[in-house]
């Protein structure tokens, strides 16, 4: 080849292609895309809490996105029903994930609704998951002498709280359980996505 | 119409225009084999004359008469064009010292968090006090140093070092591409504090806000642009198959970036599927071909001898540039996508056999008999192992694509394993090979301690294997758990525990020897070592010789 001007146009062409399939068509496929009706769009705590999610990469390790029920026993581990698009339309970055070297979340919500269980396990997930590898994320959390006015006290299982101390949860904390907690999507699906 | 009927009306078209394709390629001659395209890397008479800067004089006239026993002597290369070659390489040493410096930097930040991080998976416990010393903050540290620091740098001072070389010219605008290499940094740099910070776009490999992405493109854009100049400016009629690579990763990054990190474009689902061919395509369109590129250089330069089939390593390169850009939605196998995205990216990731394939005959080919200068040679060990772990990551990947195997393996630290196969065994060593080569000529001055290459080298393929194959096993019983609806979740993750302590381990070793690489470095820079030939100054390589031809 003598000719840089096709090598950078066949180069361009061919990637031209590539967007065109994996970038441009659905987007156009899902531009018009309706919430799904059982769908509520999140609160500003729970988008808060969403930006802690997203700052501390729990992505990395939880999918939010349950497979259908003939690739995987995503529904008899309780995780959900197959998502569809219109399940993520108030999702921006998307939280799709790719590991589930912890369970998928996108029903966390429904399947554990209790506050105290989240802001502890938080804390400590060894002591409500044996054998659990997610980091204990401390540093959500402050030790007290004792609680003041309007502090959320964490209830911890006996022996794994600062002897003498109260665990108090940050507004970081209490807002990322919020979220966890908005993450139901129990409602039925649209059979499939509407389109004219 | 029915899908069924759709699929054979497309395979009936396709199979008639890759006839057509054929009857044109038969017309334009492109099936008679090119030897001379092929030696454009030599200057005449070079032939048959062995090159490894990474090795002392003894050592390199033992490998070159390993191979003048069997090819026999080279005629003597002409001095013109080797004085051509020295004019080159002095145009560009001082921007890809700074590109190699500012790799070597990255890839030990790289390291120190990819390190801890595994640690935590298996001690969560561990460093719990802090919020930038998370698992999830330290692993997107990890990769984002890796890809956009070390990676990205490394794979810049490859082509800013071979583009001049290759076009038999100057490199043009360097102190262009050391404004770009600063802002790049600067901007990897500010990304990476962001990222420990909390602060990110949340995406995959997309995690450095917007804000800060501005910065990069414009590092990119500064150095793209003086390579590009240097191609308009070249001296050779024939553009050597490495420049192709080079070229069009260029353009192929610089639209990938600037398409993945468009604020406020893309939305739910349709995020996702953008965010996954952004994420494969810097490994399939920046990394890979940077890498296969640099192997197209230095191995058929180490042996003096031209690469056998000049045509498969162009059908490498346009089978490679039609394929690999749609394969990203292989990521998304059984997640709420388009069935046709999916289906389509899982096509053309098994069709990526062919350009992989057309590589390693011709590399297999290059070296048949050849095999022994590898124990003399440094540069060429680190070459052939990268070359032989892309056949090997893309034929995995192949298979990893289909939906069979892909049920299993999706989700599961298989597919890091996988990763770490391509971006560690394949590309990482292939930079690694290729620093070896470029630094005495940029610096005019050997390596000080060859010992610490081989030590190295160990440290980085075995502990490469070690890493990759016992996570794939134990990625793949995570992925069997996972999918046995009778056994609770936790077995998953128990199962992995033992695949991921022997991954620290692992980590450990390629840290070390990491560290080994970046003190070698140093010791050069800074002029540690024996005396040997060169000068004190890198812009003005020693007349003495002509270093550049021996």
């Amino acid at each position: 080849m003598e000719n840089e001007l096709k090598l950078g146009a066949g180069a361009v062409a061919s990637l031209g292609i590539a967007t065109a399939a994996l970038v441009v068509l659905p987007y156009l496929q899902v531009r018009d895309l309706h919430p799904a009706p059982g769908l509520k769009p999140y609160t500003e705590q729970q988008l808060r809490g969403r930006q802690v999610y997203i700052a501390n990469g729990c992505v990395y390790c939880h999918s939010q996105q349950p497979r259908d029920r003939n690739f995987g026993p995503d529904f008899e581990r309780g995780w959900g029903r197959a998502s569809v698009p219109a399940d993520y339309y108030y999702d921006s970055p998307h939280l799709l994930g790719t590991m589930r070297t912890g369970p998928d979340l996108l029903n966390i919500g429904a399947r554990q609704p209790s506050e105290d269980w989240h802001l502890g396990h938080l804390y400590q997930p060894r002591a409500y998951v044996q054998g659990s590898n997610m980091p204990a994320y401390r540093f959500l959390f402050v030790q007290k002498d004792s609680a003041e006015d309007g502090d959320r006290v964490v209830n911890l299982p006996a022996g794994y709280g600062v002897p003498g101390k109260v665990t108090v949860a940050t507004r970081e904390a209490i807002d990322l359980v919020r979220y966890l907690q908005s993450l139901d999507r129990s409602y039925p699906a649209l059979p499939a996505q509407a389109r004219p | 119409m029915d899908s069924a009927i759709l699929s054979l009306l497309g395979a009936f078209l396709l199979s008639i225009l890759g006839l057509f394709a054929f009857i044109w390629s038969l017309r334009k001659g492109l099936l008679v084999e090119n030897p001379r395209g092929a030696g454009v890397i030599f200057a005449r008479g070079e032939i048959g004359q062995v090159d490894d800067p990474a090795l002392a004089d003894p050592a390199l006239r033992q490998l070159q008469d390993v191979s003048t026993a069997r090819e026999g002597a080279p005629a003597g290369a002409d001095a013109g064009e080797l004085r051509d070659r020295i004019d080159a390489d002095r145009s560009s040493a001082f921007p890809v010292f700074m590109f190699i410096a500012f790799a070597c930097l990255w890839l030990l930040v790289g390291s120190a968090a990819g390190l801890t991080a595994s640690i935590k998976l298996h001690a969560p416990d561990w460093l719990t006090g802090e919020g930038w010393l998370g698992f999830g903050r330290l692993r997107a540290v990890h990769t984002n140093a890796v890809f956009y620091g070390w990676v990205s740098n490394a794979c810049i001072a490859v082509i800013l070092w071979l583009l001049p070389r290759l076009l038999r010219t100057r490199l043009a605008g360097a102190g262009w591409a050391m404004l770009g290499g600063s802002l790049l940094n600067a901007g990897v740099a500010a990304g990476i504090g962001a990222i420990a910070s909390g602060w990110s776009d949340g995406m995959e490999f997309l995690e450095i806000p917007w804000q800060i992405d501005v910065f990069i493109f414009g590092g990119i854009a500064l150095v793209i642009l003086p390579a590009l100049y240097t191609l308009a400016d070249r001296k050779v009629e024939h553009l050597y198959v490495s420049v192709w690579y080079f070229v069009a990763s260029l353009l192929w990054i610089a639209v990938l970036f600037l398409v993945g990190n468009l604020p406020g474009v893309h939305v739910g689902v349709q995020q996702a599927t953008t965010n996954w061919w952004f994420g494969h395509n810097v490994l399939g369109l920046w990394f890979t071909p940077v890498s296969v590129g640099a192997i197209y250089y230095f191995l058929p330069k180490v042996l003096g001898r031209p690469v056998v089939s000049y045509n498969l390593s162009l059908l490498g390169f346009w089978t490679l540039a039609f394929f690999y850009p749609q394969v990203g939605g292989h990521h998304l196998i059984g997640g709420p996508v388009p069935g046709w995205l999916t289906t389509l990216s899982i096509v053309q990731s098994v069709m990526m056999v062919i350009p992989v394939v057309a590589f390693s005959i011709n590399q297999g080919g290059t070296l048949w008999g050849r095999m022994r200068v590898a124990i003399y040679s440094p540069t060429l060990r680190f070459m052939m192992f990268g070359g032989l772990m892309y056949f090997a990551s893309s034929v995995e990947g192949s298979i990893e694509a289909l939906r069979s195997v892909n049920r299993v393996a999706h989700f599961t630290h298989f597919t890091v394993a996988h990763a770490h196969l391509g971006a560690y065994s394949f590309v990482t060593m292939v930079m690694f090979g290729a620093i070896y080569f470029m630094l005495p000529r940029v610096l005019a001055w050997e390596w000080p301690y060859p010992r610490l290459i081989t030590l190295h080298f160990w440290l980085a393929a075995v502990g490469g294997l070690l890493y990759v194959i016992p996570l794939s096993i134990g990625g793949w019983l995570q992925g069997l758990a996972m999918l046995d609806a009778s056994r609770p979740f936790i077995d998953s993750v128990t199962v992995t525990m033992p695949y991921l302590e022997w991954r620290s381990i692992a980590g450990a070793m390629l840290t070390l020897g990491h560290l080994v690489f970046v003190g070698h470095f140093f010791a050069m820079a800074l002029r540690f070592g024996p005396h040997r030939a060169g000068a004190a100054l890198f812009w003005s390589a020693p007349e003495t010789g002509i270093a550049h031809g021996k």
